[in-house]
């Protein structure tokens, strides 16, 4: 007996809906087993994890702290992805705009301040993260290499890069020797939006940025074009739209977010350059876009259930001793789960009567 | 049922009722094949012929109503416990992976692995047997729709079927092909073996088949002998009513020259589509053009070089005076030009795009419907709703993916969209390509009408009976040369048939490498 999967006729639209709601339900299904097997309750697992950072005012300052960058860069990642381009090195992206809006704070640093610091460095973060999204689409425009490899490839290259600068030429003189770059001054970071907490103004950033990429993928002809290109790309060029410029277009977008989620990281909550900069934010927003059905207003959402797990994570290390990888199998049990309940809600499983090598021996049965 | 019959059918059908939501696609409809027999299955757009076909394949199972295999109940819960059945079925859309090879693609759907080299002996076995011409080696993504198809027959047929369903599978042949088939089919049916027939050519059916099912509106209506009927008795009874002829020549003056080609050549690009050596063509306001030939001879280029998505020498293709060679697609519909390619699913149209949203595709170009980058739903809304009235596109539901439509519905679109931007040059490639005989009139005369009003229309088709009946003049494609254009009242089949097989090329062009090119 075989099974085997089949396109369904017609998808249904409530099953569109349904699909990322049970995929999550069937996350804590995976997670109970995973509890039970590390010996503790799930309940109170389940409990530090995901209800207690939503009782306290503090943690839900640090969802949204913790959501902001996951849903730029899931932002970005729907252009990509809408585009049927794989960006899987947003991480990569996340960091070289860290890299390149640091220089203006540590280049300022300890100087008279100004109004223009800010918002040059978060320019320079969206200008580098976009330099470095569009190289895997220049390998994949002129040389056809998969776009997949070269992109995740490059995130460990901007890695191993500011490892270097952070501890060779931007080390704080006065830092004890500590992998660590200047603290940056308060004209080079984010605003605070509260005095007691950490929610900064790079959330309101975000929310403009969902509002216009809705706007340019919902009611535009580039968003149209992205669309259509990622759809059906023989319709594409029919149509007149160039593939290589929506190659190009996609790249450079979602490097841009990744880039002003990083400088926004590191201009804000961190508050200066350093060797760790990121959990995971970069391939953690890849769950964060296509949970979010690669809609902006979906992604919203997706951000803020993958802050939770982050959060959860944080506090579960601490009051349960659980290693914080647990976090990690977290997330990617959600992302096979969303994947497993995509595939069933657009094909069905059917049982195969015999293996179809034995094609003579079937019979039709009455 | 005749009187004549006797025994059990090989494959019935009894009372077949399928539903689509509220949409009733098959209402009890009755089928009966026997063995060594023709079998035609006759019906317009949407009467539930594919829908037919796909539960006697098993692709689809039916509400209500029993399949009979030599009079036996049967069950076909899927296509391989059909095919187990000897029941082979060639699809109109084919299945086959444009990177690997035909002996691959062969051996892609054979219930056992066997070695490619036995295989491909097989398949020359086969070809050689039917008389169709397949290369097992070629790669599947160089081959043109007519050779594709010959790699879909030949595959069926190594599976040994007793019943072999060809749907619309002379849409893609020239003449002498088409002669080919009938050959294969006679044979297939002398061996006791049945082949259902789906076609919108009534003379071929009545040429081929003994026996005719008409279905209309979901229903069967009758079972006839095609011999004993005309093309017109037949036609009425699909249709219901008289069908009404491609509207007249009507007299006009011909206006400027709107698309001249000069000396166009074009390299081909390996994976599908022939080189173009020296084309040169005029066409003048009011006038159609056909473009005859055999699939693969280089149409395809000729149709991506006219609407831009290849381009070549600016000075080679000038549109309505100006010289468009390098402009790309956008920019040659901004010359008021109107292009239609011949595959409907994923070039004319993107198969999981709303109906809707596929208007987009020629008219964002055009002002109205996007402003300043900006969609305006309103007057895509209302754009799209004109093209449905206008030209009668019926589907399911408000505004389905184009995946959804039948083949000659979208066509209907997609020479609609055209139309509705009111072009001054339509290039058309197999315009009723799988349409059946109501909408190809129906598109034909639109055409014709557009000619009228002063377009000029360019139509590239295999269909060389179409071309006679409604081009002004016909010049014919082989090896990706053209022949010099001459007027439909001064040309025969005959001629045209001669120079599709190529004999025409040398007083054509004369002289330098006349066989040397093949992509």
């Amino acid at each position: 007996m075989r099974f085997k999967l089949e396109r369904r006729e017609t998808v249904s639209g409530l099953g569109l809906v349904a699909a990322p709601v049970i995929a999550v339900l069937a996350t804590l299904l995976i997670g109970t087993a995973m509890f039970l097997v590390l010996g503790l309750d799930p309940l109170a697992a389940f409990r530090i994890y995901f209800i207690d950072p939503l009782t306290d005012p503090y943690t839900l300052q640090e969802l949204v702290v913790k959501a902001c960058p996951l849903l730029l860069i899931g932002l970005g990642l729907v252009f990509c992805y809408r585009a049927n381009r794989w960006n899987i090195g947003a991480e990569g992206q996340y960091v070289a705009g860290a890299v390149l809006g640091s220089i203006v704070a540590i280049a300022t640093n300890g100087g008279e301040g100004g109004w223009w610091i800010l918002p040059a460095m978060l320019a320079m973060g969206a200008i580098g993260g976009a330099l470095w999204g569009l190289v895997p689409a220049f390998l994949r425009v002129r040389f056809g290499a998969s776009e997949i490899l070269t992109s995740l490839m490059l995130v460990y290259v901007a890695q191993l890069g500011l490892d270097y600068l952070v501890r060779g030429p931007w080390r704080d003189p006065a830092g004890f020797n500590f992998p660590k770059s200047v603290s940056f001054d308060p004209a080079a970071t984010v605003p605070l939006l509260m005095e007691d907490g950490r929610m900064h103004a790079g959330i309101l950033i975000a929310i403009v940025v969902v509002i216009v990429a809705a706007f340019v993928l919902g009611r535009t002809l580039v968003g149209f074009s992205i669309e259509l290109g990622g759809s059906a790309p023989r319709a594409a060029a029919f149509a007149g739209f160039d593939e290589r410029r929506v190659t190009y277009g996609v790249f450079a977008v979602s490097g841009a977010l990744a880039g002003l989620a990083g400088i926004i990281e590191v201009a804000g909550p961190i508050g200066n350059l350093q060797p760790s900069i990121s959990p995971g934010y970069g391939f953690t927003a890849i769950i964060a876009a296509v949970l979010g059905r690669l809609n902006p207003f979906g992604v919203v959402l997706s951000s803020l259930v993958l802050a939770l797990t982050y959060i959860g994570g944080e506090a579960a290390q601490i009051s349960l001793k659980m290693p914080f990888d647990v976090t990690r199998v977290f997330q990617g049990t959600m992302l096979i789960a969303i994947l497993a309940a995509d595939v069933l809600v657009r094909y069905r499983v059917r049982r195969v009567e015999a293996p179809a090598r034995d094609a003579a021996k079937v019979t039709a049965h009455a | 049922m005749t009187a004549s019959d006797t025994g059990p059918a090989l494959l019935e059908a009894a009372g077949l009722t399928k539903r689509f939501g509220a949409l009733v696609a098959n209402d009890t409809v009755s089928l009966a094949i026997r063995a060594g027999e023709a079998h035609a299955l006759l019906g317009e757009n949407g009467a539930g012929k594919s829908t037919l076909v796909k539960m006697l394949c098993g692709l689809i199972q039916p509400d209500s109503g029993e399949l009979r295999y030599r009079g036996e109940p049967v069950v076909f819960s899927d296509p391989a416990t059909s095919r187990a059945r000897g029941i082979g079925v060639v699809f109109q859309h084919f299945a086959l992976f444009d990177a690997l090879t035909v002996v691959e693609n062969v051996a892609l759907g054979l219930p056992k692995p066997e070695p490619l080299g036995v295989l491909a002996k097989r398949i020359e076995a086969c070809v050689g047997r039917y008389g169709l011409s397949v290369e097992p080696w070629r790669r599947v993504g160089e081959l043109s729709v007519g050779e594709r198809q010959r790699v879909e027959i030949v595959r069926c047929l190594l599976g040994d079927p007793q019943v072999l369903i060809l749907d619309e599978p002379t849409s893609v042949l020239t003449p002498d092909e088409s002669e080919g088939l009938f050959r294969t089919v006679d044979l297939l049916t002398a061996e006791g073996r049945a082949v259902l027939f789906i076609s919108h050519k009534l003379d071929e059916v009545r040429r081929l088949c003994q026996r005719a099912t008409v279905l209309r509106g979901g229903r069967f209506i009758a079972e006839v002998d095609p011999r004993r009927e005309t093309s017109a008795s037949l036609a009425r009874l699909m249709v219901g009513a008289d069908v009404p002829r491609t509207a007249p020549l009507v007299a006009h003056e011909l206006g400027e020259p709107r698309l001249l080609v000069k000396a166009l050549t074009v390299a081909g690009d390996g994976s599908r589509g022939s080189a173009l050596h020296d084309i040169d063509l005029e066409i003048r306001a009011g006038e159609i053009l056909g473009i005859a030939g055999v699939a693969g001879n280089g149409q395809t280029t000729l149709f991506d070089a006219l609407s831009g998505e290849r381009t070549s020498d600016p000075e080679s293709i000038v549109i309505d005076k100006v010289a468009a060679g390098g402009l790309g697609p956008t920019e040659r519909r901004a010359l008021k030009a109107g292009f239609v390619p011949e595959e409907r699913l994923g070039h004319a149209a993107a198969p999981d795009m709303r109906l809707s949203d596929n208007v987009l595709l020629t008219t964002h170009g055009d002002g109205g419907i996007v402003k300043g980058g900006v969609i305006r739903r309103a007057a895509l809304q209302a754009r799209f709703a004109e093209i449905v009235k206008r030209f009668d596109v019926r589907f399911g539901g408000r505004d389905p993916k184009a995946r959804r439509l039948s083949g000659g519905n979208l066509q209907k679109f997609v020479i609609g969209r055209e139309v509705l931007r009111e072009p001054v040059l339509l290039v058309v490639d197999q315009p009723t390509w799988g349409v059946d005989a109501a909408a190809a009139t129906f598109i034909r005369t639109t055409l014709r009408q557009k000619a009228a009003e002063g377009c000029a229309v360019l139509v590239i088709s295999q269909d060389l009976d179409e071309l006679l009946e409604f081009a002004d003049r016909i010049a014919v494609m082989s090896e990706g040369r053209l022949t010099a254009p001459v007027p439909v009242a001064e040309t025969s089949r005959e001629a045209i048939g001669l120079a599709m097989g190529g004999a025409a090329q040398e007083s054509v062009h004369q002289g330098e490498g006349a066989h040397a090119v093949q992509a």
